[in-house]
């Protein structure tokens, strides 16, 4: 569905506002129920036995004393599932190790008993021998020949051979010339980059209750970002139909994409199924930061020609992520969005999906994207310094626009990222003073945004007021989006519709919220829902008028004659038509199925100004501005909160979080205390510019704003403390340690 | 596991004598981390916060006596406290969250016998005493020597912390407590260092006690720092004795919170910046 | 394994439960009482979503045992708001869009609370050191330290 010509110069009567969100009393009173809110009668506890050992062959589980222990209930592991679909395979596996624990934390075996300190004790009753293997958790060592490899045999085609196996995947993207371009440079900087694996950090831990009857319908209530995709992995997992399984989204508290697989729920149900009562399974904290998300590690090498005058003559970058223990890291898209803010001639990206001894990757807002961008503009920005040049010139010069053949195929349409450097340039932030030790930093990046599958159904009610179902869990406003848009297209006031989640059973397939689509997909099939229900209200009330239901026309929540010729009829409001609709042909609704295609990229620019302390090398955020494209803001005030909160979780990224393990291949930090996510204190404001150019592919302009804003920080941060600290810092988190001895070797 | 919750020291000490694996449960803030975490299985948790007096501040001598259940916030609303000994109420106001500040003390730090402890150099620094209570009588033991090394400490079966004592502040004299984390709350300190400092009227140094934390496997009394700066004014050059003496007297180890060579340059940097704020406090400026 | 009778205040209500020595005031709220706006994210005193008030003191009832309510006034989210009339944080925090998944929003809104009951004219660093101890991972807290600042402005003009 293309933007409408008329959306151009359209006033909004809603959307661009700012009204209060329809789940916010619940939100701020506790009543609104999350993953673990939720109780049923005769409910038992689930527990999971996870691997003490980085990698280990499991030569025996013996869960008999578990089993004889009183309050026990059912005891699961490996053997309960038989053989799955090969489709998810690595995702059972990932839920419960088959021949060999691959990581700490991996889970071994499941309890469900009639307490949690049953459940506790049973586990401790469990007996487990491994023959424990040697591992590896970095990048660069799991891709050395003779590194201990995890898997035999996933390699494919695309890796050269000689190889570790551990290496599973090699692509590539790019057009031009590289050796041409470089020669044309007046300067070839080469770097090597590297970053830690975080966490998306959620507060909510992953919970679920599962209801299993023995005719095959289940039930399951779970904290997802998609519980279509719950219902479809677990249906595939346990070989249930789809529609036999229910899956209700509870509220959910923070997912960033670590919520798009699953990892308890395939368990519940079979202890659910094994126990015949229901089961309800909470993770710990530490079980989340084992067992559950983290996004890649990564080394990065960057080589880009540039001339005197700024011109990037050639770009080229080697991308080599862990995606832990089975194929599948982030590194395509990084490979594919490093370079995509700017116009080249001559540009290159290879990408290595390698394995190690780790938690499996998950997504991770814009996944791979942040990586790449930290290493590729911390390099165009030492080259610009190095010239003497302004950072945002020298974007500016090179920077991709309508009709640019991006970094990975695609020929951009209308895009904003100009625009981004534009704000940034002649916002007062950039030409504000800076103190001793103190360094500004700026960065873009890039997200592709997704669509997909969406389903959405409108309902009038017989007193003409409106309820919309969607399928996809409001992780962060989306229900003020989805009503603000129903009521604009519908002309009534945004009180007048009330948004809900419906479950699986409700609604067709609907793709999980991931790729910033929700605003942009929900809200296009939200948007032709409600055109379908004013169709069906024209052709009401050109019935009750006796007139072609051609000549109606809706404005202002009311059918009116189309014209002079068509009658003199005065206007039906949707009310009006509701109340009578039984003698009309019965209920009014309107509903939409789409793929969603036409996200609509979106691009960003960051400025941080940091001040670094020179005899500790800690640093500290002075001031932060975002300068995004929004395509068109439906609330303004989430669609900052997610500028903001992306920029935060980068700065976090950037100098703090970071996946710590041992010799011992056991992470070191499996908690908050010491898996360190900014604190109120760490942070000023931070300050945004929305930008507004609309997506063609949107009825009213919308792109996705969600994961762009966590893509520029880490270099828009990196940039500022090399500036600080005089010395340039490759390696995240830039933690004080790491910056004060890089300060006292450059000294 | 039992929960008791005695009204007098005698009850209390009956009961922890009389039960193995028997743990005293004062703020709570990490004997319940543990208590989750199952790194303890305690029998008996004895919750000594309705004893008579462990939950008040009293003058004594000149000095303070901190009963074993007050909070770091209620330390920090204790303005003769604050007045005296403003470093030792920083250090305990420095541990965890406003949330933890509600429930942490003093004593549970103390007996946590983290080498990163907050409080503790900062009492140590000042010359705080604890006072022992156990089934032999009681006794009074300085805080330097309560830790005996990462989570041991010289209390007996039976015994634990009543109350800590603050002694009387001498005539201008300051401390001070400044510790280095990553972040600017919530972190467990990478290195701690406590100072307190008397001055004579030429603002020479009369009196100084240096103590560092999370830099060995148990808090450091660093006489050679106090050396470095006794009978001298606190300039440049005796600020630089005092980081050297203490970057020196540090033994720490490379561990997730921190390197070697970080923690012995930083606890030199931290020393100097709170020698300045306890020189600054001795002198009657309000800081 | 015999359980410990308790006798407590809770938003206001006289209250008794039974609890198992080693269950925290968290697991009694939410699994005894059915208060289950009061959140764990973590279990060990880092994340903050698990605070109340325990005789007006701010604590993390992840941290304290149930058996040591005895005698205690507990207040948590369910008694901020009076009836259908919400707190000036709460309709602050909804008017101001100062959270997004919602799941820290009951902690922060009790330790925000707090705060402005002891310092009704807070700078903007002490409700950011008082609220560290409150893990946001969706806002980047801007949002949030508006609406405190702003109700704290509001409550002023109005006593």
């Amino acid at each position: 569905m293309a933007l409408d010509d008329s959306n151009k110069t359209r006033v909004f009567k809603v959307v661009g506002t700012r009204p209060d969100r329809p789940d916010g009393i619940d939100k701020v009173t506790g009543r609104a129920r999350f993953g673990a809110d939720m109780v049923a009668p005769g409910m038992l506890t689930g527990r999971i036995l996870r691997s003490p050992h980085a990698h280990a062959r499991i030569l025996r589980i013996d869960a008999s004393k578990a089993e004889a222990l009183p309050g026990v209930k059912a005891v699961v592991t490996r053997a309960d599932f038989g053989d799955v679909p090969d489709h998810v395979a690595d995702i059972m596996e990932n839920c419960m190790a088959g021949e060999k624990a691959l990581y700490d934390g991996h889970a071994i075996a499941a309890v469900a008993a009639i307490s949690p300190a049953v459940a506790r004790q049973a586990l401790r009753l469990i007996e487990v021998e491994y023959d424990v293997l040697p591992h590896v958790t970095d990048v660069d060592e799991a891709m050395k020949p003779d590194a201990p490899v995890l898997h035999e045999g996933r390699q494919q085609e695309t890796v050269p051979p000689g190889m570790s196996q551990n290496v599973i995947a090699r692509s590539e993207f790019g057009h031009g010339d590289i050796e041409a371009g470089l020669k044309q440079a007046d300067r070839v900087l080469e770097r090597t980059y590297r970053t830690a694996a975080t966490h998306q950090g959620y507060i909510e831990p992953h919970a679920c209750l599962a209801t299993m009857s023995a005719d095959g319908q289940g039930d399951l209530w779970v904290c997802t970002q998609g519980h279509y995709m719950v219902r479809n992995t677990c249906a595939a997992i346990l070989g249930l139909e789809q529609g036999q399984l229910r899956v209700t989204a509870s509220e959910i508290g923070g997912g960033f994409g670590g919520k798009t697989t699953v990892f308890l729920e395939p368990v519940a149900l079979m202890l659910a199924k094994k126990s015949g009562r229901p089961v309800k399974m909470v993770m710990s904290r530490s079980e989340v930061l084992r067992a559950t998300g983290p996004t890649s590690s990564t080394s990065i090498d960057v080589k880009i020609g540039m001339r005197k005058d700024g011109k990037i003559t050639a770009a080229y970058a080697e991308l080599r992520y862990q995606g832990g223990a089975w194929p599948g890291s982030p590194v395509n898209m990084g490979a594919m969005s490093g370079f995509a803010p700017y116009d080249l001639e001559n540009v290159k990206t290879v990408g290595w999906d390698v394995v190690t001894n780790r938690p499996k990757a998950a997504a991770y807002r814009a996944p791979g994207a942040p990586m790449a961008a930290f290493a590729i503009e911390s390099a165009i920005d030492e080259l610009a310094k190095g010239f003497g040049l302004d950072p945002l010139a020298v974007r500016l010069m090179n920077g991709a626009d309508e009709g640019t053949k991006s970094s990975y195929g695609p020929t951009y349409p209308a895009i904003g990222l100009k625009a981004t450097l534009e704000a940034a340039h002649k916002h007062p932030h950039w030409t504000a003073p800076l103190g001793k030790n103190q360094g500004r930093g700026v960065a873009c990046g890039f997200w592709f945004n997704f669509g997909g599958d969406t389903c959405v159904s409108l309902n009038v009610t017989p007193d003409g007021t409106v309820t919309v179902s969607e399928g996809n869990p409001d992780i962060g406003g989306s229900r003020a989006s989805m009503t603000m848009m129903a009521a604009e297209e519908l002309g009534i006031p945004y009180d007048q519709v009330r948004t809900i989640i419906a479950d699986t059973g409700s609604l067709g397939q609907n793709e999980v919220t991931d790729g910033s689509r929700v605003t942009f997909a929900v809200g296009l099939a939200t948007i032709e829902a409600a055109r379908s229900a004013k169709r069906e209200m024209c052709r009401r009330a050109a019935m009750i008028w006796g007139i072609d239901e051609q000549a109606v026309e809706w404005e202002d929540g009311a059918a009116r004659p189309a014209g002079p010729n068509a009658g003199k009829f005065p206007p039906m409001t949707i009310k009006e038509i509701a109340a009578v609709a039984s003698n009309t042909g019965g209920p009014i609704a309107g509903h939409h199925e789409v793929t969603a295609e036409g996200a609509g990229v979106s691009f960003a620019t960051h400025m941080v100004d940091v001040e670094v302390d020179p005899d500790t090398g800690a640093t500290k955020i002075l001031r932060y501005t975002v300068f995004q494209d929004a395509g068109k803001a439906v609330h303004p005030s989430y669609v900052e909160g997610q500028f903001q909160g992306g920029a935060v979780q980068g700065i976090g990224w950037a100098l703090n979080e970071e996946y710590i393990y041992g010799e011992d291949g056991i992470l070191q930090n499996a908690g908050f205390l010491d898996y360190r996510i900014p604190v109120a204190s760490d942070l000023p404001m931070i300050d945004t510019v929305i930008l507004e150019i609309p997506n063609p592919g949107h009825p009213y302009g919308v792109r996705g704003v969600g994961e762009t804003s966590i893509v520029p920080p880490l270099a828009a941060v990196a940039n500022a403390v090399s500036e600080a600290a005089g010395v340039r810092m490759t390696q995240l988190p830039m933690s004080p340690p790491r910056v004060l001895a890089a300060i006292q070797a450059g000294g | 596991m039992r929960f008791e919750a005695p009204r007098s020291v005698e009850e209390a000490v009956t009961a922890l004598a009389g039960q193995t694996g028997a743990h005293v449960l004062a703020g709570g803030t990490d004997l319940l981390v543990k208590l989750r975490s199952e790194m303890i299985e305690p029998e008996l948790i004895v919750d000594i916060k309705r004893i008579k007096g462990v939950r008040e501040i009293a003058a004594e001598k000149g000095g303070w006596r901190i009963g074993a259940a007050v909070s770091g916030a209620e330390m920090g609303e204790h303005a003769g406290l604050v007045a005296d000994w403003p470093g030792v109420v920083e250090a305990a106001g420095l541990i965890g969250s406003t949330q933890v500040q509600g429930r942490a003390t003093l004593a549970g730090n103390l007996c946590n016998a983290s080498p990163a402890a907050d409080s503790v150099p900062a009492m140590v620094a000042a010359g705080a005493v604890a006072r022992i209570v156990g089934p032999e009588g009681t006794r009074d033991l300085a805080v330097i020597d309560v830790p005996k090394g990462p989570g041991k400490t010289a209390l007996a079966r039976g015994e634990f912390i009543v109350s800590i004592f603050l002694p009387a502040k001498a005539p201008r004299s300051g401390d001070a407590y400044l510790r280095f984390i990553p972040r600017t709350e919530m972190d467990i300190a990478v290195v701690g260092c406590g100072i307190s400092l008397s001055l004579d009227e030429a603002d020479r140094v009369t009196a100084a006690r240096v103590a560092l934390g999370a830099v060995g496997p148990k808090v450091i009394l660093v006489e050679a720092a106090a050396e470095a700066i006794k009978r001298r004014v606190l300039d440049e050059a005796a600020l630089a004795d005092l980081a050297a003496a203490c970057s020196k007297a540090a033994t720490p180890i490379d561990d997730k919170r921190g390197t070697v060579d970080f923690r012995r340059h930083v606890a030199g940097v931290l020393a100097r910046r709170a020698a300045v704020i306890a020189a600054a406090r001795a002198k009657g400026d309000k800081a | 394994m015999s359980r410990i009778h308790v006798t407590t205040t809770i938003n206001g209500d006289a209250t008794e439960f039974l609890c198992e020595a080693e269950a925290t005031l968290l697991d009694v709220l939410r699994d005894e009482l059915g208060l289950t706006g009061t959140k764990e994210g973590c279990g060990t005193g880092d994340c903050g979503a698990c605070s109340v008030t325990v005789d007006g003191r701010l604590v993390c009832s992840c941290l304290m045992l149930g058996a040591e309510a005895e005698g205690r006034e507990i207040t948590t989210i369910e008694g901020m708001a009076t009836g259908e009339r919400l707190h000036p944080l709460q309709k602050k925090f909804i008017e101001m869009a100062a959270l997004q998944c919602g799941i820290c929003t009951p902690g922060i809104l009790v330790a925000a609370k707090s705060l402005l009951e002891r310092n009704p004219d807070p700078s903007e660093e002490e409700v950011r050191y008082w609220l560290a101890g409150n893990l946001c991972r969706c806002t980047g807290y801007d949002k949030i330290i508006r609406a405190v600042m702003e109700t704290a402005a509001d409550m002023r003009r109005a006593s």
